[in-house]
C-alpha cells in the first residue's frame, strides 16, 4: 500500500524531529497523546485520566509534552483522531476508554513507530499495542468489608453502569466482603445503563435508599449518588467512585476508591525515555498504587478503620487476594475450591454473581 | 427606523456573498473568544480553517477524511431538504439514521461468517428499508391522522434510541466480546464491510452514494415534475393542489425519500468507517444534517458546500484542541457561532434592508 | 407496599424527579402556544444550570442562584429571539444550534466551578403536616422549589386561559396574520414568550445543579431539554397535562430504578421507550379522535412572521 508507506516515513521523520524514534536507545524528549472519552470536567473517569497526563509534565518536565482531545466518541472520529494525532509527532498514545479498541489497533497498524496504549481492552494484535486497566475489585473488597459492618438495615446497594464484566467483578468482590463479616447482608444491585447521567444516577440512589438500602456503592462516574445520600443527614453512607469526592467527607462518603493513573503513565513514557519500553498487558491495583483508598473517615469506627486497612495493606503486600476460594457461583456450583485464588482469566469475562446474590445479571 | 422589504425571489448576490460574509463574522466573534481564553486567534483560526486542507503535515489525510466526514451529513441533508421544500418536516432523522444502521448490520451479521457476493447489496437495502420503516411511522400518522410530523419524527428519535441501546447489549452483541456491549466488527468481516476503496482518498460507497443523491437531487428539482411539485408544495400549497398534486402522496414520497437516505447514511457508516453497532453509535448527524439542509439553502449544491464546511469545522476544531490545547467547548460554541451567523445573515438574501418609513399599501 | 415499593416513597421521589423538565416543559409551552418552535431548550436548561450554579456558589444563596438560572437560560434564549424574531431565520435550525452554542459556553464558562459543593436549598418546614401517615410524606417534605413548579403550572394555565395576555399569545399563535391585522405586537409578543421559555428551562436547569445532583459537571443536564419537548406534546399544550406528562416521564425512570433496587426483573429499555409510544398514541387519538381542532397545535407553530406580507 502506498499510502502507508506514504504515512509511516512522514510519522517517523517527525519522530525524528521530535528526537529520535522509540526504539531501544531511548529518547530526549517524548511527546504523550491523550484521547479522552468525556471532557476533563466530570470529575471521573476522564478528570483521572488527565490528572495522570498532567504528573507526566510534572515529572518530567522539559522532556515530556504532552497533548490531549477531549469528547472523542468511540466509532469513526476516534479513528482519525487517532491519526491526526500520530501525523503531528505524538510518539506515544494512550486511549482512555474501551470504545477505542478497534481504532487503537487499526491506526496501530499504520504507525509501527508510534506506541499505542489503550485502556481497559484486551486486544494487542501489532507489537506497538499495550494494554492497561486496573484491579478495581481489590477496592471493592474493602468497600464490601465496610458496607457490611457499617449497614444498620442490613441492606447494602451497587449502582451499576453495564452488565459488563469489570462491573459484575465489583459487585461480586463488594458483595463478598459484606457477607463475610455480616452474614445477614443483603444486595440491591440498580442498573443505570449510563456512565454519566448525574440526575438518573441521583434517581437509582434514591430508588435505593427507599428499598431501605443505607450503605451504597457505585460504578458511575458522578457524585449524585452521595449528594443524594447526603441529604439523609448521615442515615445512609456511600464511597468515592474514580475521584476522591473528598467534598462529602466525613459523612456520606466514609472512604473512596482513586483511579491513579499516574504511576503508570509515568512508568511507561519512562521507559520511552531511557529505552526499556516493550510490549505490555498490564492490569495493576492497590500494591502498584494505580487504585488507591481514600481516607477513611471517623464516621467509620475506629476498629472498622483498622480492619479494612488491614486489609488494604494485606492486598498491597500480595498476601491477600480479595477472590480466594471457597467461592460459589449464583446456582451453587463451584467456582473456586478452597483456598484457591481466581485466575484473570475469570475474573476478565466474568459473567455470573456469586451464591448469595438474587436476581439476574440483565442480558 | 430600519424596516424589511421582501424580495420577490431571493437575491442571487447576496445567496453568494452570505456565506462568505458569516465566515468572515464568525471568525471574528470566535477570534475574540480565543483570545479571551487566552490562545492567539489568529492560530486558532487558521488551523481550524487551513490547516486541515493545507497543513504539510496533515492536509493529505485530512482532506479525503474531509469526504468521509461530509459523506452522512451530505446524504441525509439532502433527503431532508426535499421534504422541507415541501413544507413537511422531518426532524427525526437521527432516529431513521439508528434503524438503518441497526437493520444493515442486522442482515450482515445475520450471515456472519459466510462469505458471499450479495451480502453487502443486501445490507444497503436493509439499511435503506430500516430508515424507510421509520420515515413512514410518521408519515403514515400524518396522512392518516393528521398527526404533527415534527414531533412523532423526533419522539421516533428517543424510541430508536433505546432500540439501539437494547440491541448493543442483546440481541447484536458481539459473542466474542468478553460481555462488552457492541456487536462485531463490520470492517473484520470483508463480506459486509464498506471500506476505503482506494487507499488514501477516503472514497467509500457512503461518500459515493452521496454525490449520487446531490446529483439526483439537483436533477429532480430543475428537471422534473415531481421536482417542481415539491417547490410548489411548498410555497403555494393550495395552487398546488389545484395543480393536481396529490398532498399525501407527497409527504409519502418525501418522508420515504428521507428515510431512506438517512438509513443508507447510518448503513454506510456502520459498515465503513464507525464499524460496529454499540450503545452511542449515533454522534447527531441526524441534527447537524438539519442545519447542514438549511445552510445549504435547501440547494443541492448549497447542501454539499454546507456539508464540507462543517466537516472542516469539525477536524480543523480536532486539530486546534490537540495542537493549540483549546478546549473541546470552545469548537463548539464556535461552532454554534457559525451556524448562528449563517443562519443571521441569511436574511440579506430574502429581504432587502430600508432605512424610512413604509409606504401604504397598495 | 406493592410489589416491594412504598407508593408514598414513589410519589414523592418522582415528584422531585419530574422538576426539571416540567419547569423547561411549561416554559416552551408558552413558547410554543405564541407559535414558536424553539428546540434549543437543552442548551438553555444547561445554561441555567451553570449559571444558577455560578450565582447560587459566588452569593452563598440559593435562591439567588435560581434567580442566575433563570437569567442564564433566558440570556441563551435572547439570541434564538434576535435570531428568528428579527433576522427571521428558520427556527428550527436556529433551535438546534442554540442547543449546540449553550453546551459549549456553558463548559467554557463552568470550568473553574467543577468540584464545588453548592449552598443547600431548604426544605419548606411545614410542621405537623409532614407527619400525617402518607399525605405528610408524598406532599409536605419538599423543597420550596417542588412547589413553586406546581405554582408555576397553575399560574400559566391562569394566564393562558382567564387573562387578556393569554388570549392574545393563543391568538398570535394561532394566526400572526390575524393577530396582526387586529393590532397586536406579534414579533414583541413572541420575543417575551421566548424569554419566558428560556428563563423556565433556565430554571430547570438550576433545579439540576443545584437540588437533584447538586453539583456542576459538564453536560449536566444529559439530555433533559429534549424530554421537555416531548412533554409539551403529550401535554397538547396544556399546562395540567404538562404535569401529568412530567410526572409520567419522571415517574416511569424512578419506577423502573425502584422496580430494580426491590429486585424485580423488568426490561429497562422498552419500559424506558414507553413513555415515547404513549405520547405519539395519545397525539394520534387525539388528532384523529374528535377532528383538528381538538388537537390544539398552535396553527402558526413553527412559522415565521414578516408584517408587509
Amino acid at each position: 500500500m502506498k499510502r502507508r508507506t506514504l504515512l509511516a516515513t512522514a510519522a517517523l521523520g517527525l519522530g525524528l524531529a521530535f528526537g529520535g524514534s522509540a526504539s531501544a536507545q531511548g529518547m530526549d524528549k517524548v511527546k504523550a497523546c491523550f484521547v479522552y472519552v468525556g471532557p476533563i470536567g466530570d470529575l471521573g473517569w476522564t478528570y483521572q485520566h488527565h490528572q495522570g497526563a498532567l504528573e507526566l509534565v510534572e515529572t518530567y518536565g522539559d522532556k515530556v509534552e504532552i497533548a490531549f482531545q477531549e469528547n472523542v466518541p468511540e466509532g469513526a472520529d476516534a479513528e482519525r483522531v487517532l491519526t491526526q494525532m500520530a501525523l503531528s509527532g505524538c510518539n506515544i498514545i494512550f486511549t482512555t476508554s474501551f470504545g477505542y479498541m478497534d481504532p487503537t489497533n487499526t491506526v496501530a497498524a499504520k504507525f509501527p513507530d508510534i506506541k499505542f496504549e489503550h485502556a481497559t481492552g484486551y486486544k494487542r494484535e501489532h507489537p506497538n499495542v499495550s494494554t492497561y486497566n486496573a484491579r478495581f475489585y481489590e477496592g471493592r473488597a474493602i468497600q464490601g468489608h465496610i458496607a457490611g459492618k457499617m449497614t444498620k438495615t442490613n441492606k447494602i446497594g451497587y449502582i451499576g453502569s453495564f452488565p459488563i464484566p469489570e462491573v459484575v467483578m465489583g459487585i461480586n468482590s463488594y458483595y463478598l466482603h459484606a457477607k463475610k463479616v455480616n452474614p445477614d447482608v443483603e444486595l440491591s444491585v440498580v442498573w443505570a445503563f449510563t456512565w454519566f447521567d448525574p440526575a438518573k444516577e441521583a434517581d437509582s440512589a434514591k430508588a435505593l435508599i427507599d428499598q431501605g438500602v443505607d450503605v451504597i456503592a457505585s460504578h458511575t462516574d458522578s457524585t449524585a449518588p452521595l449528594a443524594e445520600a447526603a441529604k439523609t443527614n448521615g442515615a445512609v453512607i456511600g464511597f468515592g467512585q474514580a475521584s476522591d469526592m473528598a467534598d462529602y467527607k466525613p459523612s456520606p462518603r466514609v472512604s473512596s476508591i482513586i483511579d491513579n493513573w499516574a504511576p503508570y503513565y509515568v512508568k511507561r513514557v519512562g521507559q520511552l525515555l531511557d529505552g526499556t519500553y516493550e510490549q505490555v498487558d498490564s492490569w495493576a491495583g492497590i500494591p502498584e498504587g494505580e487504585v488507591e483508598i481514600g481516607e477513611i473517615t471517623d464516621a467509620v469506627p475506629a476498629d472498622v478503620k483498622a480492619e479494612a486497612e488491614a486489609m488494604r495493606d494485606a492486598i498491597a503486600a500480595g498476601t491477600y487476594h480479595p477472590f480466594t476460594g471457597p467461592i460459589n457461583k449464583q446456582d451453587g456450583s463451584v467456582w473456586l475450591a478452597e483456598g484457591a485464588v481466581a485466575p484473570d482469566g475469570d475474573l476478565l469475562g466474568m459473567n455470573f454473581y456469586v451464591e448469595g446474590i438474587s436476581g439476574d445479571i440483565p442480558k | 427606523m430600519i424596516r424589511l422589504e421582501k424580495r420577490p425571489s431571493p437575491s442571487r448576490f447576496w445567496q453568494g456573498a452570505t456565506p462568505v460574509l458569516a465566515v468572515v463574522l464568525t471568525m471574528i466573534a470566535g477570534g475574540l473568544m480565543f483570545a479571551a481564553l487566552g490562545k492567539n486567534p489568529f492560530d486558532a483560526i487558521r488551523t481550524i480553517f487551513w490547516d486541515p486542507l493545507f497543513h504539510p503535515q496533515f492536509a493529505s489525510y485530512s482532506r479525503p477524511q474531509l469526504l468521509v466526514k461530509a459523506a452522512p451529513l451530505i446524504l441525509i441533508a439532502i433527503g431532508l431538504s426535499l421534504g422541507f421544500r415541501a413544507g413537511i418536516w422531518n426532524i427525526g432523522a437521527e432516529g431513521q439514521y439508528i434503524m438503518g444502521a441497526l437493520l444493515g448490520a442486522g442482515v450482515g451479521l445475520a450471515f456472519y461468517p459466510a462469505d458471499l457476493w450479495f451480502i453487502f447489496p443486501l445490507m444497503v437495502v436493509a439499511g435503506a428499508f430500516g430508515g424507510w420503516v421509520w420515515a413512514m411511522i410518521p408519515a403514515i400518522l400524518r396522512t392518516r391522522f393528521n398527526t404533527n410530523e415534527i414531533l412523532v419524527s423526533l419522539l421516533m428519535v428517543y424510541i430508536a434510541e433505546n432500540i439501539l441501546s437494547s440491541m448493543s447489549l442483546g440481541l447484536l452483541r458481539n459473542p466474542e466480546g468478553g460481555g462488552f456491549p457492541g456487536s462485531r466488527n463490520l470492517s473484520q468481516y470483508p463480506a459486509a464491510s464498506n471500506p476505503e476503496m482506494i487507499a488514501g482518498t477516503g472514497m467509500h460507497w457512503g461518500v459515493i452514494a452521496a454525490l449520487m443523491a446531490v446529483i439526483a437531487a439537483y436533477v429532480l428539482l430543475q428537471r422534473h415534475i415531481l421536482g417542481f411539485h415539491i417547490k410548489l408544495a411548498g410555497q403555494a400549497p393550495r395552487a398546488a393542489r389545484y395543480a393536481g398534486v396529490n398532498p399525501t402522496g407527497l409527504v409519502l414520497l418525501c418522508m420515504g425519500i428521507s428515510g431512506a437516505l438517512a438509513g443508507l447514511a447510518g448503513l454506510f457508516e456502520v459498515a465503513g468507517p464507525a464499524g460496529r453497532i454499540s450503545i452511542d453509535f449515533n454522534v447527531g448527524y441526524g441534527f447537524t444534517a438539519i442545519i447542514v439542509a438549511f445552510l445549504g439553502r435547501l440547494n443541492p449544491i448549497g447542501i454539499l458546500l454546507a456539508g464540507l464546511l462543517m466537516a472542516l469545522t469539525y477536524i480543523g476544531g480536532e486539530l486546534a484542541q490537540f495542537m493549540l490545547g483549546l478546549p473541546a467547548a470552545a469548537i463548539q460554541a464556535f461552532q454554534g457561532m457559525l451556524l448562528f451567523f449563517l443562519l443571521a445573515v441569511d436574511l440579506l438574501s430574502n429581504y432587502r434592508i430600508r432605512l424610512g418609513y413604509k409606504k401604504e399599501a397598495i | 407496599m406493592i410489589g416491594g415499593i412504598d407508593p408514598a416513597l414513589l410519589i414523592s421521589a418522582l415528584m422531585v424527579a419530574s422538576v426539571p423538565i416540567l419547569l423547561a416543559a411549561i416554559g416552551e409551552l408558552v413558547v410554543e402556544r405564541a407559535g414558536v418552535l424553539n428546540l434549543g431548550v437543552e442548551g438553555m436548561m444547561i445554561m441555567g444550570a451553570v449559571c444558577g450554579f455560578i450565582m447560587a456558589v459566588q452569593t452563598g444563596s440559593a435562591l439567588l442562584g435560581f434567580v442566575g438560572g433563570a437569567l442564564g437560560g433566558a440570556a441563551l434564549s435572547l439570541i434564538f429571539a434576535l435570531l428568528t424574531q428579527v433576522l427571521l431565520a428558520n427556527q428550527v435550525a436556529s433551535g438546534l444550534a442554540l442547543t449546540l452554542f449553550g453546551l459549549g459556553l456553558s463548559s467554557l464558562i463552568g470550568q473553574s466551578f467543577v468540584g464545588i459543593r453548592p449552598p443547600s436549598t431548604g426544605t419548606v418546614p411545614f410542621g405537623p403536616l409532614a407527619d400525617i401517615p402518607f399525605l405528610g410524606r408524598v406532599l409536605f417534605r419538599h423543597d420550596w422549589v417542588v412547589y413553586a413548579s406546581v405554582a408555576l403550572v397553575a399560574a400559566t394555565w391562569w394566564m393562558l386561559k382567564a387573562t387578556r395576555m393569554g388570549l392574545i399569545l393563543r391568538a398570535v399563535g394561532e394566526s400572526h396574520d390575524a393577530a396582526h391585522a387586529l393590532g397586536y405586537k406579534v414579533r414583541k409578543i413572541r420575543v417575551l414568550a421566548i424569554l419566558f421559555g428560556g428563563a423556565m428551562a433556565g430554571l430547570g436547569g438550576a433545579y439540576v445543579s443545584l437540588v437533584r445532583v447538586p453539583q456542576w459537571t459538564d453536560g449536566i443536564t444529559a439530555g433533559a431539554g429534549w424530554i421537555a419537548l416531548a412533554i409539551v406534546v403529550f401535554a397538547s399544550w396544556r399546562p395540567w397535562r404538562a404535569l401529568v406528562g412530567a410526572y409520567l416521564f419522571g415517574g416511569i425512570t424512578v419506577l423502573q430504578l425502584n422496580l430494580q433496587a426491590a429486585g424485580a426483573r423488568i426490561p429497562v429499555e422498552y419500559l424506558s421507550m414507553s413513555p415515547y409510544l404513549i405520547t405519539i398514541i395519545v397525539l394520534v387519538i387525539m388528532s384523529s379522535g374528535r377532528g383538528k381542532a381538538s388537537l390544539n397545535a398552535p396553527a402558526s407553530l413553527g412559522k415565521n412572521f414578516h408584517a408587509s406580507r
